[in-house]
């Protein structure tokens, strides 16, 4: 239970960081909030020669909305953008699911960046970013590219960073207008990851059907996935009982659960639809302006 | 690997000590500083024992880098009340409400009920156990632990932490107006 032996490198700018890991190459990993990758060390399923902590470099911590985007550096810590001012009513999916990442203190280490680098399919920002048109600028080498959220996360704990290549910024899409979103997660206990996980947003027109749906999904395969069948039959219709149902059904077909001891397979295909369809319900109703999100003074 | 010197600030006082870039920050205030108040449960950020507090904020101290506190203030729960003083309040609750039976985790505990009353004066039971949930006690159930906190919150208020931020909830030593 002690992490093997590393080389420790500070780096105090991005340059610094990205040459350092481009000269280790395989043997170096990022450390940014260390909530994930400390424990990996702890039991030895990862054992880096040289280890570069991005905490000490300038400028990687920004957090704040820039139209009708947020825009999250990546060592922004869960703890802040949990904390933003006005979270739960402008958006009310990530102010749920960010206070369902771990647990205070994790959180006040924790980076969004880290999360999504870690790309562990039961964490929840990457369902966020699918679910908010999420994509991350990179920074390498061979310099700085733009990456949608879909295209980084590949399966388990694995992305298409290169070994030399740092997430420096999330930015997000927060829809505007008639919309409700919340994120839900069924947990053995509070903090615990996800056994599944869904995000749901709704988007209505001044008629009140669907101009727009998002459903993001965790804990159900190896990746955060978006249930999309499920969106283009919400999307353009009116939002009844009957509609969600058929949606919160639809989602089956997205999903690629594994069995584990905390559940079969089967369970977490029959938790996903159950979550779906609550999801949905609360999406609607906040939309709908007759429930309020976390933040909310009801 | 080579050992490097790190200076920090530890319930108000400056220490420095060495450690290798592997040591975590729990081993270095136990081994290094004789800090032995911070507990290692399952060192690998599960049970919460080690949380002491990192420029105000909670942390796990098993998930840090001696190495990262390089010049950072920590509260460690030598911190709360004086060798030979009362008790802080928050350790009176835990005592009257009986808190604590084996007392491993409760260090832990203090550090986070630190930070939660520091951030509301006058929390819920629900909030209560939100921000406890990350620390493990097998062996009181939590009721007592909730109790003890609402005990707790209630004495800060009555001593009149109603200040700026709670004064009287920081521990002892941070330099703020009477602290």
């Amino acid at each position: 239970m002690k992490p093997p032996p590393f080389e420790y490198v500070a780096p105090a700018s991005l340059e610094e960081a990205v040459a350092a890991l481009g000269e280790h190459g395989d043997e170096a990993k990022a450390l940014a909030g260390g909530q994930s990758l400390v424990p990996l060390l702890a039991f030895r399923l990862a054992a880096p020669s040289v280890l570069v902590d991005l905490n000490g470099v300038a400028g990687l911590d920004h957090l704040g909305a820039d139209g009708d985007r947020l825009v999250i550096g990546a060592l922004a810590r869960q703890r802040a953008v949990e904390r933003l001012p006005g979270l739960g009513r402008r958006c009310p999916m990530l102010a749920e699911a960010v206070a369902q990442v771990g647990h205070v203190a994790i959180r006040n280490r924790g980076t969004v960046g880290g999360s999504l680098a870690h790309a562990d399919p039961a964490a929840e920002w990457p369902a966020l970013a699918l679910a908010l048109d999420g994509e991350c600028q990179v920074v390498g080498p061979r310099g700085t590219r733009t990456v949608p959220v879909e295209d980084l996360l590949v399966s388990y704990f694995t992305t298409t960073l290169e070994p030399d290549e740092l997430i420096t910024e999330l930015r997000l899409t927060l829809p505007g207008g008639r919309v409700g979103s919340t994120f839900v997660e069924l947990a053995r206990r509070h903090g615990d990851f996800a056994i599944v996980g869904v995000g749901a947003l709704l988007g209505l027109t001044s008629d009140g059907s669907v101009a727009l749906a998002r459903l993001t999904l965790i804990g159900v395969g190896e990746r955060a996935v978006r249930a999309r069948r499920a969106e283009t039959l919400l999307e353009g219709e009116r939002p009844s009982d009957e509609l969600l149902d058929e949606a919160a059904a639809a989602v089956d077909e997205a999903i690629s659960p594994t069995s584990d001891l905390h559940g079969s397979a089967g369970y977490r295909r029959q938790v996903a639809r159950v979550l779906t369809r609550r999801a949905l319900a609360t999406a609607r109703a906040r939309a709908e302006g007759k429930e309020e999100g976390p933040d909310g003074q009801a | 690997m080579a050992r490097r010197e790190i200076e920090l600030r530890v319930n108000g006082r400056s220490l420095r000590g060495s450690a290798e870039p592997r040591t975590t920050l729990a081993d270095f205030l136990r081994d290094e500083l004789g800090l032995t108040g911070t507990h290692l449960g399952c060192e690998h950020g599960v049970c919460g024992a080690c949380t002491i507090l990192l420029d105000g904020r909670s942390v796990r101290s098993c998930l840090l880098f001696a190495l990262q506190a390089q010049g950072s203030e920590l509260r460690t729960v030598e911190g709360l009340a004086d060798p030979d003083g009362p008790l802080h309040p928050i350790q009176e609750a835990f005592s009257e409400h009986h808190g604590l039976q084996c007392g491993f985790c409760t260090p832990g505990f203090l550090m986070s009920v630190c930070e939660l009353l520091a951030d509301d004066p006058d929390p819920g039971e629900q909030e209560i156990r939100a921000y406890l949930s990350g620390n493990l006690c097998r062996c009181t159930g939590y009721q007592n632990i909730v109790a003890a906190v609402q005990a707790a919150a209630g004495k800060l208020r009555e001593a009149g932490a109603g200040g700026p931020g709670g004064s009287r909830v920081a521990p002892r030593g941070t330099g703020g107006p009477g602290g």
